[in-house]
Formats: C-alpha cells, structure tokens, sequence
C-alpha cells in the first residue's frame, strides 16, 4: 500500500527546514510539552499504542523496549540514540539529523522522560560532520528555549543532551559495541545478558534506539498512539506508524521517501525509485541494508496457516507489505527498509564478493569464527572472481557463513552470513559459471 | 617535543570532560581534538597527552586508537579524501571514480601526493546510497559525482 506521509519529511525541502523557527510553526516540541504533563508510565503506554518497531533494523517494539527500564533504580539512567548509520544501503538517518534534527532532540526529551533518564547521548559516526554541526545546533536552540536543561515545560524533570563521536568503525551500530565505544574503549560488542536496561551505558540501566525511531516519537504524541499505529498497513502485525524508505542501486531516483508502514518493494522500486535505470529486469533487491538476505524478484509467498498472510500468498516477494514480521515469515529480513537494487547488468558475483569485503573490513575481531570466517569468505570471492576457485570451495562458503551464524557475541557475524549464503544460494548458476568457464556468460560489471 | 593545546583547545577539552559521568569517556572525542591540534595525526605524544589528561594508560588509549579507522597513526596529506566503494556506490560507477582519482593523484590507495597535498583512502559506506557515487573530501561530502566534477575538486585540493 503506497501512502505518501511528511510527519518527519514535512520540511526535507525547506532549506531552514532545520532551524526551531520552521520547526515550531509545525507545532513543534508541542508534544514534548504534552508528555511531560502526563506521567511516565502514560507516556510508555502511549508509545506502545503506537506499535515502533525499531528503525534501525531489528525491529523491536520501541515502547516495550522502554517499558524494560526499571523503575526505582538507586543509579542514573541513559538514553542513548545510535545514530552510527553505516549499513551498506541505509542513509534515512542522515536526512533526519541534517534536515530534522529537532524532531531528535525533542524525541530525546520525551524518550528521556519515558525510560527515567536525564541523560541522552546521540552517538553520531564522525564522518557525518553535518548531521553532527545541526544537532549541536538544534541543541542550543533548543537549550536557550528552555526546552532542555533544568525544567523543560515548566516540569521539574532536568534533561540534557549531548552528541558523541565515533570515529570509523561500522561495529559501533551494534548496540553493545555502541556503548563501549560511549565509554571510551574499544568498539567490541558485549555479552548479552545483561541487557542495557539492566547494564548498559557507565554500567546503568541505558536504553539504545535508532536515529529514526527516537525522532517520529513526538509524532505518536501529536497524532495519538493508537491512531498512529493504524496509519500502517499492517496494524495487525504489530507494525504501526510510517517510516523512511531509501532506495539506491539501479533506480532512476534513488532517494529517501516517507510513507505508512507496509508499502512494498515494487512500490519502493517502481513508483517512487521510477523504475529500473539500466537494464531490463530486476535481478535482486536486498530489502534493508546489506546484512538482509537478497531477494529474487521471482520468489514467491507462500505463508500457510496464517489468515493475515491470505492476500499475498501467491504473489511474487515485491508485493509483500515491507514489515518486520512480514519479512520474517518468508526467511527474510526487513533491516532499515533501505533497499538496494539491482538490475540485470549487475553481475551477483560482483556484489557479493563487494559485500564479503566489507564485512571482512568491518569485522572487529573479536570472535573467531566471524573473524576468520569473514576472511575466508572476502579470499574464496576473490579466487571466484578470479576464476581460480573451485566447487568444493563454493560449497565451502555456505559451510563457513553456516558456522558463524549463532557462534559470535553479536550479530555482525549472522549479518555477514546472510548475504554470503542467500547470494551463493539464489544465484548458483552465475557462481558455477565463473568457476567452470571464467564467467564468460556474466556481465562482469556492476554498473551498466 | 611534548604535545600541548591551545587555550582554546583546552577550554574544549574541558567542555568535552563535563559531558560524562567519567573521564575515560572523553577518550574518543578528546583523541579527535587533539588529531585535529597535530596536523591530523595521533603521534605517540598525543597519546601520552591524552592518557596523562584522561587518567588512563597509555596502552588503553593506544587500543582505542589502533581500534578505530579515522585515527591516523600517520601523518597523512593537508587534504584527506576518501572514495566510498560499497554496493550501492559500486552499482552507480565508484570504481570509475576511484579509478580516476588515482590516475589524477597517482597514487595508490591510501597514498599521499608526492607534494603532500592530498591522501587518497576508501571508505565503507558513508551513508550516501542515494546520491551515490559520492567522495568526502576532509569534512565535506561530495554526492552524484560525475568525473567532471572529481577534476574540478581535485584541482581546487591541488591549487590550496
């Protein structure tokens, strides 16, 4: 279902779209006001209404997330916003921080206020240098209204909140690594449990959540909770609200569109990418960000059992709503909702072997079957794409990818399986190809 | 020669350390600061610096350093340029853009120009799918790049 919405793109083309003046006379930090009237309790509720899946790729209920904050802790609290967006596709935070940003930092008062905090850290990567100057921004405005510091509304609830940089290390969005990275260490990913809401930032109770996810909160709070939640299409899954789509690859308008929850991908591609720009035919679509599993445009649904799924069954996978229990249900992933596109001049030999040498760079290190695994990987690509790799080594990728799945402290390394095994799996023939002739029946490129 | 900030930096420095509950926190943000004070690189002085300032040991902060990307353990060029090479900006020609950047520098990946003007580096996915391929020049990005404009972006980096 296609649903064009602006409640965080209202002023995307608004040059000062970024300054409180513009921002008010949307009726901004109204919403802050009224949730800071009510109590937190109200406030967690209000946001469970509106059924947030997490933005920025696993999808979890943001109001239950903060609903796991305890209540009379004898330590401070954190709320810390991941806004590390680097995952190979996704770039929908980045329009928020440098075109929105106030809608952040009035979602970090009330996010602040629901989870118990006074504290919220937004941690940008460094290379974001604008996205970070419009935060610091938007948080002096903000500041000088009165809206943070010691009584925001008039309610003695003190909140402050500060930017804080990465400096080059994709395993930082990672929520655990996230938080080390806040403490001045080294980014690598922690054991869970604990939770960060029992043991999170500075060994506090800490609730992480994306960029996106912080940022349309005050909209649950101008729209109401429950009647947010309905603007989706697919309320019945729990999935509610609208949300950023980012389209790139081999379309003639990549970009960032907002829309309700559970447009699909032809929608994505066609009707707001404009279509295919090389090429005659879809070959793949990664549906959010590299670590999904890619999609063949010839795959069919086929959910038995569940009447929700009634509609779709049948169809090919890019008329299915993108949602996260939709996508989960047919073995794949929704991610960031940030597709990548690509059509049929695009070699999958390429891309994957592009993508296997990302994951191997970005490998922190620390496990060893994600960081050997991943080397393994990035060296068996090459000798594909060199021609000098055999069968048994193809095999030997799945073999790899299937050993580090469930085998590492967090989830990079399934993120890294992924890709390596829906690639090897759904375009076997251009694999063989190149081992058996060369690739002489590929395309070679990935661009046309 | 011990490394030392400005007045200014230090005041910096000091608004940076209020931001935390401790001081080991600083440590990335205090790292770029001070990269930012010495020529964009973090010598074995800063790191001394840094730890002395941040009470920490200086193996801490080596491991900090070594761990993340944007540290320079050398000094690179005045102008620092990474070419984004991930999926989306590969599909839309960042090898060509690469391609060409070395032939205009000649200089390999993370080389720098024989005058000291201009490192070349790669980058992973800089968040720009959508107006790929794209370059970030220092602190400035460049999107829907076409060769035309790399030349006319170079040549500026080259006049400086």
């Amino acid at each position: 279902m296609l649903k064009r919405t602006s409640y965080l793109s209202h002023s995307y083309d608004n040059p000062e779209g970024h300054t409180l003046a513009v921002y008010e006379q949307k009726g901004g930090y109204q919403s802050a006001k009224k949730a800071l009237g009510i109590s937190r309790e109200a406030v967690v509720e209000e946001v469970k209404k509106a059924h947030i899946r997490g933005r920025g790729g696993a999808g979890f209920d943001c109001g239950v997330k903060w609903g796991f904050m305890p209540k009379d802790s004898a330590k401070p609290a954190y709320l810390v916003v991941n806004a590390d967006e680097g995952e190979p596709g996704t770039f929908k935070d980045r329009t928020i921080m440098e075109r929105n940003p106030h809608a952040l930092v009035e979602g970090c008062i009330i996010g602040c206020f629901g989870v118990g905090a006074h504290v919220a850290y937004i941690y940008v990567r460094d290379e974001l240098h604008l996205s970070k100057q419009r935060l610091w921004e938007a948080i002096e405005e903000a500041r000088k209204k009165g809206y943070l510091g010691a009584k925001p509304f008039g309610r003695d609830y003190p909140v402050e909140v500060y930017v804080h940089t990465g400096a080059g290390a994709y395993i930082c969005g990672e929520e655990t690594a996230l938080l080390n990275s806040l403490e001045g260490k080294r980014g690598e990913p922690r054991l869970k449990p604990p939770f960060p809401a029992q043991f999170g930032a500075f060994g506090c109770p800490s609730t992480v959540n994306n960029v996106e996810t912080i940022a349309v909160v005050p909209t649950i709070f101008q729209v109401g909770g429950e009647p947010f939640s309905r603007v989706s299409a697919l309320h019945d899954f729990n999935d509610g609200g609208a949300r950023l789509f980012g389209v790139s690859g081999h379309v003639k308008n990549p970009g960032v569109y907002e829309c309700a929850v559970g447009l699909t991908l032809r929608e994505l591609i066609f009707d707001l990418g404009g279509g295919l720009s090389t090429g005659t035919e879809i070959l793949g679509v990664i549906p959010g960000g590299s670590s999904c599993p890619v999609h063949r445009p010839d795959e069919i649904i086929d959910v038995p059992g569940d009447p929700r799924f009634e509609p779709y069954n049948g169809k090919s996978i890019l008329d299915l709503p993108l949602g996260v229990d939709t996508y989960r249900a047919v073995g794949g992933m929704l991610g960031t909702c940030c597709a990548i596109v690509l059509s049929d001049e695009a070699d999958p030999v390429l891309a994957f072997h592009n993508l296997m040498r990302f994951y191997r760079h970005e490998s922190c290190g620390q496990c060893t079957p994600c960081r050997e695994g991943c080397g393994w990987m990035e060296r068996i690509a090459n000798k594909i794409v060199e021609g000098t790799a055999t069968m048994a080594e193809l095999d030997e990728i799945s073999e790899i990818a299937s050993n580090i799945t469930g085998n590492t402290i967090c989830a990079f390394g399934d993120g890294a399986a992924q890709p390596a095994l829906s690639f090897v799996r759904k375009y076997r023939k251009h694999f063989e190809d190149y081992i058996l002739t060369g690739g002489k029946s590929q395309t070679k490129r990935l661009v046309a | 020669m011990a490394f030392t900030l400005s007045v200014e930096q230090e005041r910096e420095l000091e608004a940076i350390l209020s931001r935390y509950p401790n001081k080991q926190a600083a440590c990335i943000p205090a790292l770029h600061l001070c990269q930012a004070a010495n020529e964009n690189w973090v010598s074995p002085e800063v790191i001394t610096f840094v730890a002395d300032r941040l009470g920490l040991s200086t193996a801490h902060v080596q491991g900090v350093v070594t761990f993340y990307t944007l540290f320079n353990r050398e000094r690179p060029g005045t102008h620092q340029v990474w070419v984004c090479r991930t999926l989306s900006c590969a599909l839309r020609g960042s090898d060509q853009i690469l391609g060409h950047c070395k032939k205009r520098l000649k200089v390999k990946e993370g080389g720098t120009t024989k005058d000291g003007k201009v490192t070349l580096r790669t980058a992973e996915c800089l968040a720009s799918c959508g107006t790929a391929p794209m370059m970030q020049v220092d602190k400035t990005y460049y999107e829907n790049l076409t060769l035309e404009e790399v030349d006319k972006i170079l040549d500026q980096l080259v006049a400086d």
